[in-house]
């Protein structure tokens, strides 16, 4: 099972919408490292809305690949985490899960532009003249 | 309430199962009225402990039982393996404690998210059993 990575423009969208097992979280995880490097991209916006468990294994995968992407010098934001599984990460331990996050893809995006636009990047070409 | 139900007796062998076994878990809660919450929790709880069996000791199995009596909801969860065991029980229920490099919150985090937690290991059998009870 492999994760669709969405382009727009120098921004990457990921959905996950099953349930996945470790080799499906790792082979996400070096697909998008690959496309990040490959398309030299500003942002990238994680969606996991689908994801009704996220253990500690599943956040550090969320984690160490957010923390990949930053490396490679694109933004990142996690955003549609359920409330229970937030509730869960957060009685289960601090810090299971670090990255930046926010309720909906359409926030997502928003956060990275502004990112983007603040830390002076003109390679971005967004759909209103930036 | 209905009769209590048969319990349900998972392998564990491969990280498809970790997910069938966090799937069989969450269901039963559901049935048994349990919320969303507690549903997560326990889903999330059976997932760590079937990872950790994948990862320490290969395979083992998952039962899950429905434990309700006329005062309480109660579903319980036991899953063993006969892997090397856990050398100390004291630290592996620490914070931060892996010897795997990971993160260190699987079992203290996974006995936070529930309301019974029980550990036996020697080598050759670790069992953990771990309960969500609600009174009626």
């Amino acid at each position: 099972m492999r994760i669709p990575i969405l382009q727009l423009d120098r921004i990457l969208l990921v959905s996950i919408q099953v349930d996945l097992t470790d080799n499906d979280a790792m082979q996400f995880q070096s697909d998008l490292v690959e496309r990040v490097a490959a398309i030299e991209a500003l942002g990238v916006a994680i969606d996991i809305t689908a994801l009704d468990v996220v253990d500690s294994y599943m956040a550090r995968v969320i984690n160490d690949t957010a923390n990949m992407v930053r490396l490679l010098g694109a933004e990142v934001v996690i955003c549609g985490i359920q409330p229970f599984v937030a509730l869960t990460l957060i009685e289960m331990g601090r810090g299971l899960l670090g990255a930046d996050c926010a309720f909906n893809l359409g926030q997502a995006l928003e956060m990275l532009k502004g990112r983007i636009a603040k830390r002076g990047d003109t390679r971005f070409v967004g759909d209103e003249d930036v | 309430m209905s009769e209590p139900l048969d319990p349900e007796c998972l392998p564990i062998r491969s990280t498809l199962d970790v997910v069938t076994a966090r799937h069989a878990a969450r269901e039963l809660c559901e049935r048994l009225g349990f919320g969303k919450a507690d549903q997560t929790r326990l889903a999330t709880a059976v997932s760590e402990l079937a990872r950790n069996v994948i990862q320490y000791a290969g395979e083992g199995r998952c039962l899950i039982e429905d434990g309700s009596d006329d005062r309480q909801r109660c579903i319980r969860v036991r899953i063993e393996d006969q892997g090397p065991g856990i050398r100390d029980l004291q630290q592996a229920l620490t914070d931060g404690y892996s010897t795997s490099g990971g993160l260190g919150a699987g079992l203290p985090g996974t006995r936070r998210l529930v309301d019974e937690f029980q550990i036996e290991s020697a080598p050759g059998s670790t069992r953990v059993t771990i309960a969500l009870i609600k009174r009626r």
